[in-house]
């Protein structure tokens, strides 16, 4: 595969929301709005593309038999940086993030990557995996928060965006909300593969 | 929470704040083995019996040995390796001592350590501020919920698989809608136990 499919594979192919159902927790819970959805997304990706680094390039030393405890320990390092960093530098978006945060760590899609693709590939085709990964898992996280907030609060980034005329239909950033729009998208999604399947 | 009493902590961390439909933690085998019932069974049982005993063991932790020492950062990296090393040793004992129940919960075993409710109750026993008893209450409630949410979602899905779905909604997408219209109902139940 080249370097820029490497890349670009966790946009739509392999994206981690929409088509490997990964993450699904912080994907739920943290796209009431997009501005919690992006931090949640950009927290994930760094610790995506570092756990991804390290794991590469320490392939070849990493006994086989201990390998998941030792993946669980570097993807926890950078979690804890990430909770620290945020808690210091971006303290509104940590306290919405809340409890999800420290959560990274049993993002299946961090491990996941660790586990399929860094622990036999070379550190830089890792790297763009990691960043192509994150970066898919922050659109599909913008994606559903945009639904979200415009339907459920009328604003998009805190903007209003729908004008005076509408009342904002609440239950979209309530719990149920998640699962709905979430299950509306991916089928969304469906109909746009099936049609380019069919066509292609 | 802390000021609340036992029974009001069991019964909303029970229905009002279910673990998967208010919280959000456990999504990933929420969605993943509700196929059937009695996968569904077996793995609340697994996910009971495993989050009870990680909460038991990381609350002392963190009281014990994290607080006194000022090591609070370390919390997410301690308590993720000890439920990781928890369930293989529940894993191995489980094994060697009662291979009955080994056979019946013990393909859900490997699973359970990537399922964030386990990690999320136990932090958010120490974020909440809870004493040990309080916690070990609502990690159970918690426990019950989510067994609770994941056998009437199985019991819909076993259901779903002989009807008429679009074909766009077919698999996750009609899963996810069913969840929402469930989270709905449970919404009923706000303010209890509080």
């Amino acid at each position: 595969m080249s370097k820029l499919a490497e890349l670009t594979k966790g946009l739509w192919k392999e994206n981690p929301v929409f088509r490997l159902l990964l993450g699904m927790c912080p994907t739920l819970a943290v796209t009431t709005e997009v501005v919690s959805g992006i931090g949640m997304g950009l927290s994930a990706t760094f610790v995506l593309v570092m756990a991804n680094l390290v794991v590469s390039s320490m392939r070849n030393v990493i006994p086989a038999k201990t390998r998941l405890p030792i993946f669980i320990v570097i993807i926890a390092t950078f979690v804890t940086i990430v909770d620290l960093v945020m808690n210091a530098y971006a303290h509104d978006v940590h306290k919405s993030l809340g409890i999800f945060i420290p959560l990274i760590v049993v993002n299946c899609v961090i491990l996941g990557r660790a586990e399929a693709f860094a622990s036999k590939r070379p550190v830089f085709d890792s790297i763009l995996d990691g960043l192509g990964m994150g970066l898919g898992f922050t659109l599909g996280l913008v994606a559903l928060a945009t639904v979200r907030e415009i339907l459920g609060n009328g604003t998009w980034f805190g903007m209003p965006v729908t004008g005076e005329g509408y009342t904002p239909f609440l239950l979209f950033v309530l719990p149920p909300g998640a699962f709905i729009s979430l299950g509306f998208l991916l089928a969304g999604m469906n109909s746009i593969e099936n049609r380019r399947k069919a066509h292609g | 929470m802390a000021e609340q009493s036992i029974i009001a902590i069991f019964i909303a961390s029970i229905l009002s704040q279910n673990v998967i439909f208010a919280r959000f933690l456990g999504i990933c085998p929420y969605l993943g083995v509700s196929r059937s019932l009695s996968t569904a069974f077996g793995m609340s049982a697994a996910v009971l019996f495993v989050m009870t005993l990680s909460s038991a063991i990381t609350y002392p932790i963190y009281a014990l040995v994290l607080k006194p020492y000022d090591m609070e950062y370390l919390q997410t990296l301690s308590f993720i390796l000890v439920i990781a090393s928890l369930v293989q040793l529940v894993e191995i004992v489980m094994k060697k001592a009662t291979p009955s129940l080994y056979s019946a919960l013990g393909i859900f075993l490997p699973l359970i350590t990537t399922n964030c409710a386990i990690l999320g109750i136990a932090i958010l026993n120490i974020n909440e501020k809870l004493s040990y008893a309080q916690a070990l209450v609502f990690t159970v409630g918690s426990a019950v919920g989510f067994g609770l949410a994941l056998v009437i979602f199985a019991g819909i899905r076993e259901n779903l698989g002989v009807r008429h779905v679009p074909k766009v909604l077919q698999g996750a997408p009609i899963g996810l809608i069913t969840a929402g219209i469930l989270a709905m109902a449970f919404m009923g139940f706000a303010g209890l136990g509080q």
